[in-house]
């Protein structure tokens, strides 16, 4: 048992806090303002090889861990950068798990290098208005027209689409009456798009992280060429089920981050602030708070770190990555919500920083899965109850 | 052309330091060692360089510490460094800025160089004085203070910052320049780099394998310090209430009187 970061894992984060220091608190503030995708951002952390961090070697990628992805995108959670930052680049650097895994040699040829490189975006098209959580329900048909598939439907949530030059589709290819289990049917694509091309992106309007897009996508008479499908037809679902728990682990990465950021803001509030003669963090009202914040942070990362190394030997790590993604997205919001009340007055001043973080902690609380889906599943998997839905 | 990159270990610049009262000494236990932060300029004035001369031109970082720091130099060769030399020894322990100038400039003769670029001033010791009696050691001209540096055909161009602007001066190689801030931002280790800087070496050298006649370490100290002091605590400033503009010029004015400064 080893609870120290190797000299590469320090190195990595020593690294990505540095290059994130380019990116200041302003840049973020005015990126929260006014909206617009994070451009510089991402470019420079494409040009420094990040996004090829756990992508394999023969692709142009690193080749290294799920470990060391959730120690780049903590550190740039962390570096003040919040959702902000970790959304603008979370898509590109594991998102494309699946075509790892199940695509052929072509296609990772094809699809990784312009990925890891930064020339091309990614998103990821599966949540459905009239679904929800209920993924294997979904309605997006794909139907099978020669060489190709046309798709219709409409997506809900999709992050990045206004910028993506590709779509992670997750469709129906044989209506669920037709097939036994409800998981089957379903098959993944990775293909290009235009915005108004048989593809019309609307955007949310949102409580947090305006610089990063989510949106409402119609898909009417989209063509996607055979090639462009992932592994075989009907197996999508075990292909994206390859991808969540990585998924998981990184978006509790970057929670942990964003709670590290509003914990480091509001200690350092509390100690310069006088009144009544001393500085409010001498007041242990002030004080116990942020020290109880810090130990549920700093445990729910040792939760996802736990997750990440168990996923990286190649071990069952379900039940670890789930608890991650509760545990840390619960601490990063509480530990958010005490910075503001810390601030006080100040916590509700966009120009103090703690009230953006805690609008973006939001996010991980709510997706990629909610608290209650977690719970369900802990409930249901390690304490054996029985299944409530 | 080989570059040599002089680069001290020193304690964390962020962290609260304690001088020991004995000896006189920093505290170093407790303390995470990490690059002299105006070293890292050095290692980008030389990675400009050896990206403007291409070829055959090798960065090669060396450094005088204790042997347990070693590993804290693979974060120079991560940000593009070639290779590195610990000179370690315990006998260096205590060595003062000549003893230090000396020993590595012994150290530097064997590696071999056409160039060698120091920072400015190390964080913790801040005598600025190695640089200059290097140069002295190493018996090559010395360029100090550098904002600018050019290497072609085997000559060295450098602007040197002065108070009122800079000088340009050139110089036959091999030579030692030291330089300032205004080199350009240190870059920051490329995932390329740090997966790169595993695989390169980090040589050691012991006193035993250099020509070393005379005393180095505390022995061979020629000064000593004496005392140290924290710096004075400022007084607090005053503060003056002024109900315009003319009457707190006046109250400035005044109190700069009083001061006999004007
Ligand atoms: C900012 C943001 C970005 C996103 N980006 C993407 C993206 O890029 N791609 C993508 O595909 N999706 C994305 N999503 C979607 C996200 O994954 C979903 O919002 C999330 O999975 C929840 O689904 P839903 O909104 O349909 O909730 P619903 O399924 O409608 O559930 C609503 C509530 O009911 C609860 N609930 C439902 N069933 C049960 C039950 N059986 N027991 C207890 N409670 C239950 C849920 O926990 C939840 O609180 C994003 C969402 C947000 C907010
Ligand atoms: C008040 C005081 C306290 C001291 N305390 C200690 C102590 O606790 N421990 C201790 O070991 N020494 C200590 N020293 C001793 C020592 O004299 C200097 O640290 C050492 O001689 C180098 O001088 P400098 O640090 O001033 O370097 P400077 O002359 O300021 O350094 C300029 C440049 O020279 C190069 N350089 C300097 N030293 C090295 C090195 N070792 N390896 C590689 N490159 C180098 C770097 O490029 C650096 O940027 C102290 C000195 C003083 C004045």
């Amino acid at each position: 048992m080893d609870f120290e970061l190797s000299e590469e894992q320090q190195a990595i984060r020593d690294s990505v806090l540095k290059l994130c220091t380019r990116f200041d608190d302003a840049y973020w503030l005015e990126k929260d303002r006014h909206g617009g995708f994070p451009v510089e951002f991402h470019a420079a952390i494409a040009q420094a090889g990040w996004l090829g961090i756990a992508m394999p070697e023969a692709y142009g990628g690193a080749g290294l861990g799920i470990t060391e992805a959730a120690i780049l995108l903590e550190a740039v959670a962390e570096s003040g950068a919040g959702m902000s930052g970790a959304s603008a680049i979370h898509m590109n650097i594991f998102g494309l798990q699946p075509v790892v895994v199940f695509g052929t040699a072509e296609q990772k040829a094809r699809m990784l290098p312009p990925l890891i490189a930064g020339a091309e975006k990614a998103c990821f098209a599966v949540t459905e208005p009239n679904i929800g959580l209920n993924t294997t329900a979904l309605m997006t048909r794909a139907e099978k027209h020669g060489d190709r598939y046309v798709v219709n439907g409409e997506k809900i949530w999709i992050s990045t689409a206004q910028v993506a030059d590709k779509m992670l589709l997750l469709a129906r290819t044989t209506p669920r009456a037709d097939v036994k289990r409800k998981t089957d049917g379903l098959t993944l694509f990775y293909t290009s798009f235009r915005r108004g091309e048989g593809v019309e992106v609307r955007e949310i309007e949102k409580l947090g992280r305006k610089a990063v897009d989510s949106n409402m996508l119609f898909i009417n008479g989209l063509e996607i060429p055979e090639a462009d499908r992932i592994g075989a037809e009907g197996d999508g679902f075990k292909s994206i089920l390859h991808g969540m728990n990585p998924e998981r682990i990184l978006i509790a990465a970057e929670a942990v981050g964003i709670g590290r950021a509003a914990l480091r803001k509001a200690a350092a509030y509390a100690k310069e602030r006088v009144v009544f003669d001393r500085p409010i963090g001498q007041n242990q009202g002030i004080a116990h708070p942020l020290a109880r914040c810090w130990m549920d942070v700093e445990a729910a990362y040792l939760m996802v770190l736990r997750a990440a190394d168990a996923y990286d030997r190649g071990k069952e790590c379900g039940v670890e990555a789930n608890s991650a993604k509760y545990l840390a997205a619960e601490a990063a919001f509480h530990a958010c919500e005490t910075a503001v009340m810390t601030l006080g007055g100040m916590g509700y001043a966009k120009e103090y920083h703690v009230e953006r973080y805690l609008r973006e902690s939001l996010i991980p609380r709510i997706a990629p899965i909610s608290p209650h889906m977690i719970m369900n599943f802990i409930a249901e998997r390690v304490l054996g109850l029985p299944k409530s839905y | 052309m080989k570059i040599v990159v002089t680069v001290k270990l020193v304690p964390d610049p962020n962290a609260e330091k304690k001088i020991d009262a004995g000896s006189k000494r920093l505290v170093r236990t407790g303390i995470e060692t990490v690059l002299n932060p105006y070293d890292e300029y050095a290692i980008e004035g030389a990675l400009k360089i050896k990206e403007s001369l291409g070829g055959d031109t090798t960065v090669t970082i060396f450094s005088m510490a204790p042997a347990a720091s070693k590993e804290v130099l693979r974060k120079a060769l991560a940000m593009g460094a070639d290779d590195a030399v610990l000179l370690t020894d315990p006998a260096l322990e205590g060595s003062d800025v000549r003893g230090t100038a000396y020993a590595m400039a012994q150290g530097i003769k064997q590696t071999g160089f056409d160039l060698v670029i120091c920072g400015g001033l190390a964080d913790d010791g801040s005598t600025g004085g190695v640089p200059g009696a290097l140069a002295e050691y190493l018996g090559v001209p010395g360029f100090t203070n550098c904002r600018q540096v050019e290497v072609a055909g085997g000559t060295l161009k450098v602007q040197r910052e002065t108070d009122s602007g800079y000088q340009v001066v050139s110089g036959p190689l091999p030579a030692l320049v030291s330089v300032t801030m205004a080199i350009g931002e240190p870059r920051y280790a490329s995932l390329k780099g740090i997966m790169g800087a595993k695989k390169k070496s980090i040589a050691t050298l012991a006193l035993a394998a250099l020509s070393v006649d005379g005393a180095v370490g505390g022995d061979g100290a020629k000064t000593e310090v004496r005392a140290v002091a924290a710096p004075p605590v400022r007084e607090k400033a005053r503060v003056v209430e002024a109900p315009d503009g003319a009457a707190g010029a006046r109250a400035i004015f005044d109190l700069l009187k009083e001061k006999k400064l004007v």
